[in-house]
């Protein structure tokens, strides 16, 4: 698989930091919910920086030609803040995708999904939750750790997915709750005891975000008696700070 | 603070090398007898090219590094690769 040219076709505001790039990509060959792809920006003077990117959206079906990322701005990144707020409708963007086969879920998997999230952590997890509500039946669950209210992505989108009877969402405030949530705190062994899914309930943990928010959440879950095999992890890179 | 993600993030640039999908694929790392899925191995691609360590024993299993004119791929740190047949 090799580099190809894509075109911003919309771009959307998800909060103050991140935003959604709607790209077309001609001759899309479909992706599974969870795969990624790679970014690559070229300089003038030839520098070269790659970054990957989870796919946000679903895959609709074969004759669509758009897909979704969601990128969080890293404050002196390299390349966050420009496809946050350089690129624009119209540019071309070079990527190579859809790539990975193992940080996925399909519908035809048994048993229910727990999917955890932190930060830009949840967009492959959105990706899961939109195939899951076009394909999916057993139960999911959507553990999301933010720093604030404000920090939510998809907010209006996962409020109704919420109001589906097979998925459940559960927000995590680790500075700032709003109104009437007394928790903040980061997730701990108490959380994932009161709202994840059992190990007896024979489901499949995706667990996605910042490399330490990765770890924690991994070891707490092979603590409460899950099989580290059921157990599946995709690591962001470092936090930029405490999160 | 960890600076490594994981196998997934060698998705890319191992896609330029080989057919099939690698993260999913069973890797026995050749210093410890460790045997996971690729993407549980540990990545650090700031060095130069791609670099992944066994999550065991920190050996390194693979290498992908990219000139201009050339890719390198070492795999001296890898028993075996098994991968399903489709
Ligand atoms: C498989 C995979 C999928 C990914 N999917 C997404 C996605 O959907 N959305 C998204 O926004 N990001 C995603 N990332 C992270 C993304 O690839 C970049 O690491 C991120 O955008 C920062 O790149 P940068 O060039 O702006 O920062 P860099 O120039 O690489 O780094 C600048 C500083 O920020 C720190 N840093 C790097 N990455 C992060 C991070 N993720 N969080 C906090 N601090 C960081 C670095 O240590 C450094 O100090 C994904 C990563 C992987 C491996
Ligand atoms: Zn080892």
């Amino acid at each position: 698989m090799s580099w190809q040219v894509a075109t911003v076709a919309d771009v959307r505001q998800e909060t103050e930091t991140a935003r959604t790039i709607v790209l077309d990509v001609p001759d899309w060959p479909g992706h599974l919910a969870g795969q990624h792809l790679d970014v690559r920006l070229t300089a003038e003077d030839g520098y070269r920086a790659s970054r990957s990117y989870s796919i946000a959206s679903a895959w609709a079906n074969s004759h669509s030609s758009t897909i979704e990322l969601t990128v969080e701005q890293v404050p002196g990144g390299e390349v966050s803040p420009y496809l946050v707020e350089v690129l624009k409708v119209g540019d071309p963007l070079e990527i190579r995708g859809p790539v990975g086969g193992w940080f996925v879920w399909k519908p035809e998997q048994e048993g229910p999904v727990q999917l955890i999230g932190g930060g830009s952590g949840v967009v492959p997890l959105r990706a899961m939750l939109r195939a899951h509500a076009v394909a999916g039946t057993t139960p999911v669950r959507l553990l999301y750790s933010v720093r604030r209210p404000e920090s939510v992505i998809y907010v209006s989108d996962l409020k109704e997915l919420a109001a589906s009877d097979a998925v459940d969402v559960r927000l995590v405030y680790t500075r700032e709750a709003p109104a009437g949530e007394p928790r903040v705190g980061r997730i701990d062994a108490d959380l994932i005891e009161q709202y994840a899914l059992k190990p007896e309930d024979g489901a499949t943990t995706y667990v996605c975000g910042p490399t330490p928010f990765v770890e924690t959440v991994a070891n707490l879950l092979v603590a409460a008696g899950h099989d580290p095999a059921r157990v599946r992890t995709e690591r962001f890179g470092p936090t930029g700070g405490p999160r | 603070m960890s600076n490594y993600l994981d196998g997934n993030a060698a998705a890319g640039a191992l896609s330029e090398l080989f057919a099939v999908d690698l993260t999913a694929a069973i890797a026995q790392c050749n210093g410890c007898g460790h045997t996971t899925v690729f993407a549980e191995s540990r990545v650090y691609v700031d060095a130069p090219g791609t670099v992944a360590r066994c999550a065991g024993c920190d050996t390194v299993l693979l290498r992908v590094v990219t000139t201009p004119n050339d890719t390198y791929l070492d795999l001296r740190g890898l028993t075996y690769l098994r991968v399903p047949n489709s």
